[in-house]
């Protein structure tokens, strides 16, 4: 078990089982194929992504370094969120970038019955010890606990 | 630390315009502060320009909030154009693909380009992600702040206009034009504007644009790039054919990575006026030689199920072409047709470009020239004809970095392609 202490961005708490994606997730490529073909558990659809691509995302803790590509990316997440198909948190390890901020705080601000936990500035040694399967905590004062 | 807010912006957060403003405000205000924005910034920009131009069925979320927005009469201050249409009947395709894209897809794209005419969308044709070009009109000047989300013209205007613009997300675009008024960090501040790279380019010929913004953009994800050596190739002054060229690099290191703004020496504006001071301290150095270019192109992923399968479209033109290139593939396309021997290209091919730049090309004797070779042109956005099932499992090829990024379409080079529409190349 290891804790980590990160930034606040989105608050809450969840636990969840970690998926993760040690290069930068690509939130259109990710999640368009899953909102437009009605796939409710969000398979990723990034062909240049090996650590996701295939894999579910609803639920799952998802840790990255940040997101990446096309500037829809938080109109995306906002969509996910508001479908019900998003993550149960995001875990950055680095500062996050605007792309994911937007999606957050547009889920966060214009959805009444959504959670999206996001903490980011994890650190690099959060993104090399967590494993896809491991358990994930995140606690309100954005202490990431991974077992 | 919080926000400064004007006593109007702090009453707009307090409610005091409704509840739907309010959280508009809200969205802004929290935004502004996870990047430790002091202030809002006024937009200065004559238009916008929003990314979400499809109107896809998935996202009725996005259509209920634009709903909320115009029901409280919360629209847009400035009028703005839009990216690309996803839709056009030029695009070859199936009974089967028409019926999904228009029935089920796209069918909502009607009723939201209702909403976008009632939020302020700058007329019927102006639809493109090259909305910058002569043709179009929507060209911020230099130090105008804008509230731009479509990620090649973010950089596009940062890096060669000197306009400044974070690389927002589609929603938020549009509220910093409900507001009149955006955070201010990163790429709206002289500091943010600093590169934490130096690339220098050692090789031995013109690089390929598409091919030199992805490695750039997978190197420096979203950190502003100085790059050195690339004025050997391109000049000094922002010509039509370098501001092509920085059109497709830019879109390149922007959706392979997250670039918002690049910096050329002796080249793009701030680099002219500033440059090396624009370098951070300890800024890290990535060299590109001809080697590393051929390293970054073997190691795209080709993702058709048959590998070896003949293409059965090629699409050039994400970003939208310019009417320089428009022309000059006109010529290259006619030549290389004539070398081989043939008179149609051998692969339906479709180059996009802005519903303003086609209709400035309709009046050249181009046009005439172009469609003899079996080119059709195309306002359509690429990507978005792409991104279904039906489009995926095609082998289309592409010489566009972006398209490969976003679809299953495959990467070749614009001499490849050229060889492959007009040869038969394997």
């Amino acid at each position: 078990m290891k804790e980590f202490i990160g930034r606040v961005v989105a608050p809450g708490c969840v636990k969840a089982e970690a998926l993760v994606s040690h290069g930068g997730l690509n939130t259109l490529a990710s999640f368009q194929k899953a909102l437009q073909f009605g796939d409710k558990e969000a398979t990723c659809g990034d062909q240049n992504n090996p650590d996701l691509y295939g894999k579910k995302m609803k639920g799952k803790a998802l840790c990255l370094p940040q997101t990446i590509g096309s500037t829809t990316g938080g109109m995306v997440l906002y969509c996910a969120c508001s479908m019900k198909r998003q993550p149960a948190c995001l875990l950055f390890s680095k500062p996050i970038d605007s792309l994911a901020a937007a999606g957050a705080i547009l889920a966060d601000v214009w959805l009444d019955d959504v959670k999206m936990p996001v903490v980011d500035s994890l650190g690099d040694e959060f993104l090399n010890y967590v494993k896809d399967g491991m358990t994930i905590s995140v606690l309100e004062n954005g202490k990431v606990v991974v077992e | 630390m919080a926000m400064y807010l004007t006593p109007e912006q702090q009453e707009i957060l307090d409610g005091k315009k409704g509840e739907v403003m309010q959280k508009v405000m809200k969205t802004l205000v929290q935004y502004g502060e996870i990047f430790g924005a002091d202030k809002m910034a006024p937009v200065t920009s004559k238009y916008n320009h929003l990314v979400t131009s499809f109107g896809l069925k998935a996202l009725g979320p996005v259509y209920e909030l634009m709903n909320k927005l115009i029901d409280a009469g919360a629209i847009s201050k400035q009028q703005f154009s839009m990216d690309p249409r996803p839709l056009d009947k030029n695009v070859p395709s199936n009974l089967i693909m028409d019926l999904v894209f228009k029935k089920f897809m796209y069918s909502r794209q009607d009723f939201y380009e209702g909403q976008l005419e009632k939020l302020g969308l700058l007329n019927k044709d102006a639809f493109t992600c090259a909305c910058y070009l002569d043709q179009v009109g929507n060209k911020p000047q230099k130090g105008e702040i804008l509230s731009w989300a479509e990620s090649s013209a973010v950089v596009y205007a940062n890096s060669v206009l000197g306009a400044r613009c974070n690389r927002n997300s589609g929603i938020v675009d549009l509220m910093g034009s409900i507001l009149g008024f955006v955070p201010s960090f990163g790429l709206l501040t002289d500091e943010g504007r600093k590169a934490g790279w130096i690339i220098k380019i050692e090789t031995t010929k013109k690089p390929e644009a598409q091919l030199l913004g992805s490695a750039i953009g997978m190197k420096v994800m979203e950190d502003v790039p100085y790059i050195i050596g690339l004025d050997k190739w391109l000049g000094t002054e922002l010509t039509d054919e370098a501001c092509t060229y920085l059109k497709d690099f830019g879109a390149a290191t922007a959706s392979n990575g997250a670039v918002g703004l690049y910096h050329i020496e002796n080249l793009t504006p701030e680099a002219k006026e500033t440059g090396k001071d624009l370098i951070k301290d300890g800024a890290k150095v990535y060299v590109i030689d001809d080697n590393e270019l051929k390293r970054v192109y073997e190691s795209y992923p080709v993702i058709w199920k048959n590998k070896d399968a003949k293409p059965k479209l090629c699409f050039m033109g994400c970003p939208h072409m310019s009417l320089q290139q428009l022309k000059g593939w006109t010529d290259k396309v006619e030549a290389g047709l004539k070398a081989a021997g043939n008179k149609k290209v051998l692969i339906p091919t479709v180059f996009t470009a802005a519903p303003g730049v086609l209709k400035e090309f309709e009046k050249t004797p181009y046009a005439a020239r172009l469609k003899a070779t079996g080119v059709v042109t195309s306002y359509i956005c690429p990507l978005m004809y792409m991104n279904n099932p039906l489009a995926g499992k095609m082998p289309v090829i592409t010489s566009s970095n972006k398209l490969r990024t976003y679809t299953t379409a495959r990467y070749y080079t614009d001499d490849e392609i050229l060889n492959k529409i007009t040869k038969g190349d394997k």
